[in-house]
């Protein structure tokens, strides 16, 4: 007889996207430029893992092969057991800017992915799939409102409802708060979470907030500066879930990891950095950060 | 009697409540920080400061003086930087210099003008226009212009908003220390915490709008100069944080509004779109987890 609650709960497999040997190398005058180079990475089913590092580290082109937005020059992808070459439904994503279209309502613009992936449910199913995650987020009462009557923070309120809507095999974010204040960040990121831990979707997050990486991830990939970006450091957190800031900021280590991030991120902040108007046209340290 | 004084000062717009009793007493050469969301009248309540705007009711006083318009002794920093676009860097601080000094010699103004752009390292790009300039170089103008008037009190609202994390960085500490060379009385407004503890004397949180408040007043207590990484290990720097976030996170902070409404969840899977939608004329059917689920009790 088999004792069901002996049973592992749903059978996580170690390895549900397995990123070997990436490659990313764009032609340029001087010769090829190597953005990403031997990036390897492995994500278990309903782990939720981070990459942190500067603008300009490579980060989101890692990001966005895996969105299947870039080609890979070189190495491969699996997902699930299967190669990913385009885009395509089955990854969720949430972009920096919403990017939602203007001319329709909150409920529209979830419900034009929707009524792609879902097309054998009936039209009701398909209108209570997006109410309820569109609900979920706090918009309950935002649903017929265009892009133009909500706040940047209500239009990133949509654009997590729509990843979510889709029942993705993963979801990938793009510093998905990174146009927010710091404060209305706080608010999105435990709307995020709430949304999250009702189903572990597997996600693979870009930032460069600390905070954010610490609150959201179970571990975080830290990358160098690049060109030729490659993962430095791996930070595992160990804050139990579910999650609850106030909880999270107290917690013994967390100002400890927090420190180590920090010094990771400066380490190779000032790597880079330059002396202000060496010459006439240069551009300064912090322009080309 | 405090430098600067806001006593009880209200400002709707149409109809819409703003700010309600923002009460707040600044005394002469503190660091003050304003942290609120976006939204909330943080702009707002600095424009009255600077003479941009009158309350509704309540006074705002600098040095027992009701502020009745703008002045030069309150210098300002935008978030948008505010430059003139065919000026130079030296000709828009010139700008405020000729104003505010019109009896000096013009060496005199140009000694004033060198002396400020030395202090936010930009005599090099003194010659630039705006536009060559990056995103922190243009705010460092704006900053030069600012001190240049030498005001009495220096009103920066949200100066490092639209720049990237590391510029942030450079110019929070560049701000401190250019604070520490005369200790003239700043009051910044911005929505980060991590910044108003990197820089401030005191952090002042604003709750939400509408009708936003002043929340209680927290001390940083930390020794200048606060190093990014070590304050992490610091305790003051924790509790600070902890106290700030806790008001403009809690139920202080923020009035939510919860509405009670029953969902469904059909409890669908996704379809895979890279196969055809009717096989041999017959259409596919709507995959349910209950099947699915069944499915797996089977091979396990």
């Amino acid at each position: 007889m088999i004792d069901l609650k002996a049973m592992p709960a749903p059978k996580t497999r170690r390895n549900y996207l397995e990123l070997s040997q990436l490659n990313k190398t764009y032609p340029s005058p001087k010769g090829p430029a190597v953005i990403v180079n031997d990036f390897n990475l492995e994500i278990a089913e309903g782990e939720f893992v981070t990459l942190i590092g500067h603008s300009g580290c490579g980060k989101s082109t890692v990001l966005s092969m895996v969105a299947g937005l870039t080609d890979v020059t070189a190495g491969g992808m699996v997902l699930a057991g299967k190669e990913v070459t385009g885009p395509g439904p089955d990854r969720g994503v949430v972009f920096q800017s919403p990017s939602l279209l203007p001319w329709m309502t909150a409920r529209e613009n979830v419900m034009l992915g929707v009524n792609q992936v879902f097309f054998t449910a009936s039209g009701n199913e398909r209108l209570q799939i997006a109410e309820y995650y569109l609900s979920v987020v706090g918009l309950a009462d935002s649903m017929d409102k265009r892009p133009a009557e909500l706040s940047q923070g209500m239009r990133q309120r949509v654009g997590i409802a729509r990843a979510f809507a889709l029942s993705p095999k993963m979801l990938l974010l793009d510093e998905p708060f990174g146009m927010l204040d710091s404060l209305t960040r706080f608010e999105l990121q435990a709307v995020l979470l709430e949304l999250w831990k009702r189903q572990r979707i597997t996600a693979l997050m870009v930032t460069h907030d600390v905070d954010e990486a610490l609150y959201l991830s179970d571990r975080i990939v830290c990358m160098t500066d690049g060109p030729e970006a490659e993962v430095g450091d791996i930070v595992t957190v160990p804050f139990p879930r579910p999650r609850d800031r106030v909880a999270v900021m107290e917690h013994p280590e967390y100002y400890r990891l927090r420190e180590r991030l920090i010094e990771f991120l400066e380490v190779h902040a000032h790597k880079k950095r330059r002396v202000a108007f060496p010459t006439g046209k240069s551009v300064s340290s912090e322009a080309a950060a | 009697m405090p430098f600067l004084e806001l006593k009880n000062v209200c400002k709707s717009f149409g109809g819409t409540k703003v700010l309600r009793d923002v009460n707040l007493a600044i005394e002469e050469g503190e660091f003050v920080s304003i942290v609120g969301y976006s939204g909330a009248g943080k702009t707002t309540l600095i424009s009255m400061i600077a003479g941009l705007l009158r309350p509704d009711s309540g006074s705002v006083k600098l040095r027992g003086e009701e502020i009745t318009e703008p002045g030069p002794e309150r210098g300002m920093v935008f978030q948008n930087y505010s430059l003139l676009p065919w000026l130079t860097v030296a000709e828009n601080v010139a700008l405020a210099v000729d104003q505010v000094f019109p009896t000096w010699t013009s060496e005199q103004r140009k000694a004033q003008v060198d002396k400020y752009l030395a202090m936010v390292n930009l005599t090099p790009a003194r010659g630039k226009l705006p536009r060559e300039l990056s995103g922190g170089m243009r705010q460092r103008v704006s900053v030069a212009r600012a001190l240049a008037m030498e005001p009495k009190i220096l009103l920066l609202d949200e100066p490092l908003g639209a720049l990237d994390a590391l510029t942030r960085a450079t110019l929070q500490d560049e701000l401190v220390r250019i604070w520490e060379h005369d200790r003239r009385t700043v009051v910044l407004i911005t929505n980060d915490t991590d910044e108003g503890i990197m820089t401030s004397g005191r952090i002042v949180p604003l709750s939400a709008g509408p009708g936003a408040t002043l929340g209680p007043s927290v001390a940083v207590d930390i020794a200048r100069p606060r190093d990014r990484k070590t304050l992490n290990s610091n305790p003051a720097f924790k509790h600070v944080r902890k106290a700030v976030l806790d008001y403009l996170l809690g139920p202080g902070g923020r009035q939510k509004t919860t509405v009670n409404r029953k969902l469904t969840l059909p409890d669908l899977l996704p379809e895979d779109l890279n196969e055809p939608r009717t096989l041999f004329g017959a259409k596919r059917t709507a995959r349910r987890r209950s099947e699915e689920k069944l499915e797996t009790v089977e091979i396990a």
